[in-house]
C-alpha cells in the first residue's frame, strides 16, 4: 500500500517537472518587477510565500506602484484568484475526505499547475483512494512550488542590476497576454477578454482604478451570457 | 516615475492578499465539503481569469507609463505578437520569448 502511494507521488513530481520552464521564468520576472518597484528581497520573498499566487502578486505591484488605494488593490488581486476557489470546489469530490490539515496544505499549494495536472488525473484514475489523490497532488507541487520561493529571490538580487533600456516595464504586460491568450480557445472566453479590455480603456478614467473592477464584473457577465448562447445554439443543432 | 511605495501599506497588502487567497482555496475543500455550487455562479468564475488580467493589461499596453502615456508602436508591436503567439501556439513561454523578442527588434529598428 505504501509503495503504491509513493509511486503515485514520483509520478505527480514527474508531471510537474515540464512546468519549471514556465514556472521558472515567471518567477524571476516577479523578482525583476517587484525590485524595480523598490521592494527588497525580504519584501519580494514574502510576497511570493504568502500569496503564491503570480497573477495576483504582479497586480499587487503594479497597482502599488500606481498608488491606488489598498482597498482596491486588494479587491483587485483577489479578483483575479476567484478561479482559485472554482479550482477547490472541483478537486472537492476528489480530496473532501482527506484529513482537515492535509487539505490546509493542498488548499494552500493550489496552484494553476497543480490544479491543472491533478484534475486531470482524476478523470482517468477514477481508482484512485484518497491517499493516492493527495500523494500525486503534493508530487506536483514538489519540483514547482519551492522553486517559486527560490528564483524570485534571484529575480530580485538581479532586478535592480538591469538597465532601463531593457524596457522591464512591459515585462509585465507581455507575460500577462502571453499566459492569457492559450486560455482564448473558445469563443465565451475571447468575448470575455474583448469586452474586459474594452471596457477598462473605457473606463480608465473612474476614480479609485474602479475601472478594472468594472471591466472585469463586465468581461465576466460576457463570457457567462456567451456560454448560454453557445450551449443553446449546440443544442438547437443537435434537436 | 513612479512613487515610494509605503511599507505599512505593502505588508497590508501581502497579508490580506494571503489571507484572502488561501480563503479563495480553502473555501469548498476545507468548509463546503461534496455540497455542489449553482451553475449561475461556476459559470461566471470561469470566466474571471480571460476578464480580470486583460483589463489590467489593456491601459498599459496603450498608454505606457515608461513613456508618460503616449503609445509607443515597439511596446504595442510586442504586445501583438505575444498575443498572437499564444494564440497560435497555446504556449505561454514561447508568446513570452517572442513578445521579448519582438520588443527588443523594435527598439533595434527604431534605434
Amino acid at each position: 500500500m505504501s509503495s503504491t502511494i509513493s509511486k503515485c507521488f514520483w509520478r505527480g513530481f514527474r508531471d510537474g517537472l515540464p512546468f519549471l520552464l514556465v514556472v521558472g521564468p515567471f518567477s524571476v520576472l516577479f523578482g525583476v518587477v517587484a525590485a524595480e518597484a523598490g521592494l527588497n528581497v525580504i519584501e519580494a520573498l514574502s510576497f511570493s510565500v504568502v500569496v503564491i499566487a503570480g497573477a495576483a502578486q504582479f497586480t499587487a505591484v503594479q497597482l502599488l506602484q500606481d498608488d491606488a488605494p489598498t482597498v482596491i488593490i486588494i479587491l483587485s488581486a483577489l479578483a483575479i484568484n476567484l478561479r482559485m476557489a472554482m479550482y477547490s470546489a472541483t478537486l472537492t469530490p476528489h480530496l473532501g475526505k482527506a484529513p482537515l490539515w492535509q487539505r490546509a496544505f493542498v488548499a494552500y499549494f493550489l496552484v494553476d499547475q497543480s490544479f491543472a495536472l491533478s484534475a486531470a488525473k482524476y478523470e482517468k484514475e477514477r481508482g484512485w483512494t484518497t491517499a493516492q489523490k493527495i500523494a500525486y497532488f503534493f508530487g506536483t507541487v514538489t519540483p514547482i512550488c519551492p522553486m517559486w520561493y527560490v528564483l524570485t529571490v534571484v529575480g530580485a538580487l538581479i532586478g535592480n542590476a538591469i538597465p532601463p533600456e531593457y524596457a522591464l516595464d512591459f515585462a509585465l504586460p507581455i507575460t500577462f497576454l502571453a499566459m492569457i491568450a492559450p486560455m482564448l480557445r473558445s469563443l465565451p472566453h475571447l468575448a470575455a477578454a474583448a469586452v474586459a479590455m474594452t471596457a477598462s480603456l473605457v473606463f480608465s478614467g473612474l476614480p479609485l482604478n474602479l475601472g478594472l473592477l468594472v471591466a472585469g464584473v463586465l468581461g465576466m457577465m460576457t463570457g457567462a451570457r456567451v456560454e448560454l448562447w453557445t450551449t443553446a445554439k449546440q443544442k438547437e443543432a443537435l434537436a | 516615475m513612479t512613487g515610494m511605495i509605503d511599507r505599512t501599506e505593502l505588508w497590508i497588502v501581502i497579508l490580506a492578499l494571503g489571507l484572502g487567497s488561501f480563503g479563495l482555496r480553502f473555501v469548498f475543500l476545507g468548509l463546503v465539503g461534496d455540497k455542489a455550487m449553482p451553475d449561475w455562479v461556476l459559470r461566471h468564475l470561469r470566466y474571471t481569469a480571460v476578464s480580470v488580467l486583460p483589463a489590467l493589461v489593456a491601459p498599459l499596453v496603450v498608454w505606457p507609463g515608461a513613456t508618460e502615456g503616449e503609445i509607443d508602436p515597439p511596446r504595442l508591436i510586442a504586445a501583438l505578437v505575444a498575443v498572437a503567439v499564444g494564440l497560435g501556439t497555446g504556449r505561454t513561454l514561447a508568446a513570452i520569448l517572442c513578445g521579448f523578442a519582438a520588443l527588443y527588434g523594435m527598439f533595434w529598428l527604431i534605434g
